[in-house]
């Protein structure tokens, strides 16, 4: 799960990492009030989670407080890579001596979680690490050991910061990682971690992303979600708990399991067709979770033909034939509707599907390849 | 021989009482598997599915001499019963449980490496070898004994490839899902290692899916001198990045995972690779050598 900037900087200010003094708001009106607290230059960021919104027009400086009412009205409404900005995070301009990247991620391949920081900051971390990857920084750091203090020394040294800067450079590395293992984070970064003309350093942006399958024990940040910033048909399978990801093809896709899910769409895209979709019901398949995720996938205005690839393993094919014509009818569904299925009871219940003039095949690549037929008719 | 489990697994099920539990544990009785109690605590003395159940695992393991476990509890729970399994010294612990927080799994993952522990998942179906035992969920009838070795991040689109091997003929000595999630136990090429000294293991299919780079490290373990043909199959081209694709695994994040990465990788390692999942068996036939 992600969040947005101003409330990353509120997790980590508490935490004591030092960040701009700053306020949110929803108008022109709200940032100009906000303003009115702050000290000139006065930055206006629009709060979205898609990247590169700096490039996009969405962070500006006012020099005078009557300029943070049009600039913040500027920003606000406007469409950023596809979010719409709702909200921006008004804030004391910084005195900038110099920029850095410091950034905590669970690393997959070392199974630690790992350090990355880098002198070249302010620009995107990938960025850097594919032009001048010798610029970054990694340190593994062992779960039992978390940020022992000589690796932030280590690491202030490599960025060359000035000896004053040592010790509250070691409070924030470990005051980021403090919040990264409390709230479960995935990824956390500040970026930049502005050095000052007075030789301070300021999280001038800061980004948290959270793992999912923690935030059972996280109410508070999972109370973070911006819905405004998802898809509304992933919200809504969401809280159905069916995993969907809406694409721009027209064919509609309901699988049990996530590889055979991705690879059902990749056998449709093999055959000249585009799925609408990535939907995984679950290994069982179960009838109230087929109705749910019919309605989702239907909801697509794009979505002209619904392609269901049912391995059925332990689960009875007759049962899921049975949901299918219960979610059919519920619905009252007039679009063309292919499906494999297979598993125990295979037969029975492509008898089932033929009797109720659905189109049953015997083949994941069959079923694939009619369904795109069908939707190109 | 197969690898992992066969004849001489004496497994017991963590969380025998659940609903999952039960099912799959009637399953895996039905199968074969020589299940030899379960482990629920506070149900210390009672019996499920005719076995005994314990408090801990190390009073089931000095009563039953087990050696595997497979653990069925839900993930709020389940990397503490994964600790436990690891802490009595059993060799293998298969861990069914999805949705185990990330840092939780990091720490299995390193003490089941101080402690030798062979750890397969979590999010996985767990490990089959035809014939002689199933420890997981995954179907049994669709397996046939034979000397291909599966690897597999994914559950139904193995059970689909494994069909298709089946049908064509071509049986399993070990079939192992490894897991769907960003940290899991066993990677590909720790699996592959368990395959290269298993003298009735041909040929290994090794079907992956977009995140992470364990099938760019498969492809490079294999380039090295994996002397056995490897075919792969990789999910997700269709992807979009920067969306989770329903295993907490599957997703491309900062523009590295993708399947396209991962199929040129396998490719060049020399690992033929299909464009479908019904293409798979072809391809092992071919590199066997059979028609």
């Amino acid at each position: 799960m992600k969040i947005h900037e101003y409330q990353a900087k509120e997790i980590l200010a508490r935490y004591g990492v030092p960040t701009p003094n700053g306020r949110v708001a929803e108008t022109a009106g709200e940032a100009v009030k906000a303003a009115a607290e702050l000290t000139l230059p006065i930055a206006i960021k629009a709060q979205v989670h898609v990247g590169g919104r700096g490039k996009a027009g969405g962070i500006k400086l006012a020099r005078t407080t009557d300029e943070v009412g049009s600039l913040a009205s500027a920003i606000l409404g406007m469409n950023i890579k596809g979010s719409v900005v709702r909200k921006v995070l008004v804030e004391s301009g910084v005195d900038i001596r110099q920029e850095i990247y410091l950034g905590l991620i669970v690393d997959r391949a070392s199974k630690h979680i790992v350090l990355m920081a880098s002198a070249a900051g302010g620009v995107e971390i990938e960025e850097v690490a594919a032009q001048t990857p010798e610029k970054i920084l990694k340190v593994s750091l062992k779960r039992h050991l978390g940020m022992p203090a000589y690796v932030a020394r280590q690491t202030a040294a490599f960025l060359g910061l000035p000896p004053a800067a040592g010790r509250p450079f070691a409070a924030i590395a470990q005051g980021l990682y403090r919040a990264f293992i409390e709230c479960d984070c995935s990824l956390a970064e500040i970026n930049p971690l502005v050095v000052t003309g007075d030789g301070g350093l300021i999280a001038c942006d800061a980004k948290m992303n959270f793992d999912d399958n923690a935030l059972y024990r996280h109410p508070e940040i999972a109370a973070l979600r911006d819905e405004g910033e998802e898809e509304p048909l992933e919200t809504d399978a969401r809280r159905h708990r069916v995993s969907y990801v809406k694409l721009d093809g027209r064919i509609g896709c309901l699988v049990n399991g996530a590889g055979l899910a991705m690879a059902t769409m990749d056998v449709v895209k093999h055959f000249g067709g585009a799925p609408a979709n990535f939907l995984d019901i679950g290994g069982g398949a179960k009838p109230e979770q087929v109705v749910e995720a019919l309605r989702i996938i239907t909801a697509d205005p794009n979505v002209n033909t619904i392609l269901f690839n049912i391995f059925g393993g332990i689960v009875r094919c007759d049962r899921v034939a049975e949901g299918i014509l219960i979610a059919q009818q519920k619905l009252n569904l007039k679009l063309p509707i292919v499906i494999r299925l297979s598993g125990t009871n295979e037969e029975l219940a492509r008898d089932m599907l033929k009797d109720a003039g659905l189109i049953a095949m015997p083949t994941m690549s069959e079923a694939c390849k009619k369904a795109v037929e069908i939707s190109q008719r | 021989m197969s690898i992992l489990v066969d004849e001489h697994t004496r497994l017991i099920i963590q969380g025998i009482t659940g609903n999952e539990g039960q099912f799959h544990g009637s399953q895996m009785i039905a199968y074969g598997t020589n299940v030899v109690g379960g482990v629920v605590p506070g149900r210390g003395g009672e019996t499920c599915l005719d076995r005994p159940v314990f408090d801990t695992v190390s009073q089931a393991v000095a009563a039953t001499g087990a050696n595997a476990s497979v653990i069925y509890v839900p993930a709020a729970f389940a990397a503490d019963a994964a600790l436990e399994a690891i802490d009595t010294g059993l060799p293998l612990v298969v861990i069914i449980t999805e949705g185990i927080p990330t840092l939780d799994m990091m720490t299995v993952y390193w003490e089941a490496r101080h402690r030798g522990t062979v750890v397969i998942g979590p999010n996985c179906p767990g490990v089959i070898s035809p014939g002689k035992a199933k420890v997981g969920i995954m179907p049994g009838h669709i397996h046939r004994p034979g000397r291909v070795g599966v690897i597999s991040r994914s559950g139904t689109l193995t059970y689909e490839i494994v069909n298709e091997l089946t049908t064509n003929g071509l049986g399993q000595s070990t079939c192992i899902g490894i897991g769907g999630d960003p940290i899991v136990g066993t990677s590909f090429v720790d699996a592959l290692r368990m395959f290269a000294a298993d003298p009735e293991t041909d040929a290994v299919v090794l079907i992956g899916e977009i995140g992470g780079t364990d099938e760019e490290v498969a492809a490079e373990y294999v380039k090295a001198g994996f002397r056995k043909p490897v075919v792969g199959f990789i999910a997700g081209l269709t992807a979009p990045p920067g969306k989770r694709m329903g295993h907490a695994g599957a997703i491309i994040a900062g523009g590295k995972g993708t399947a396209a990465e991962k199929i040129a990788a396998l490719a060049a390692a020399g690992i033929p690779v299909a464009q479908r999942p019904d293409q798979v068996a072809g391809l092992v036939k071919q590199a066997l050598g059979q028609k």
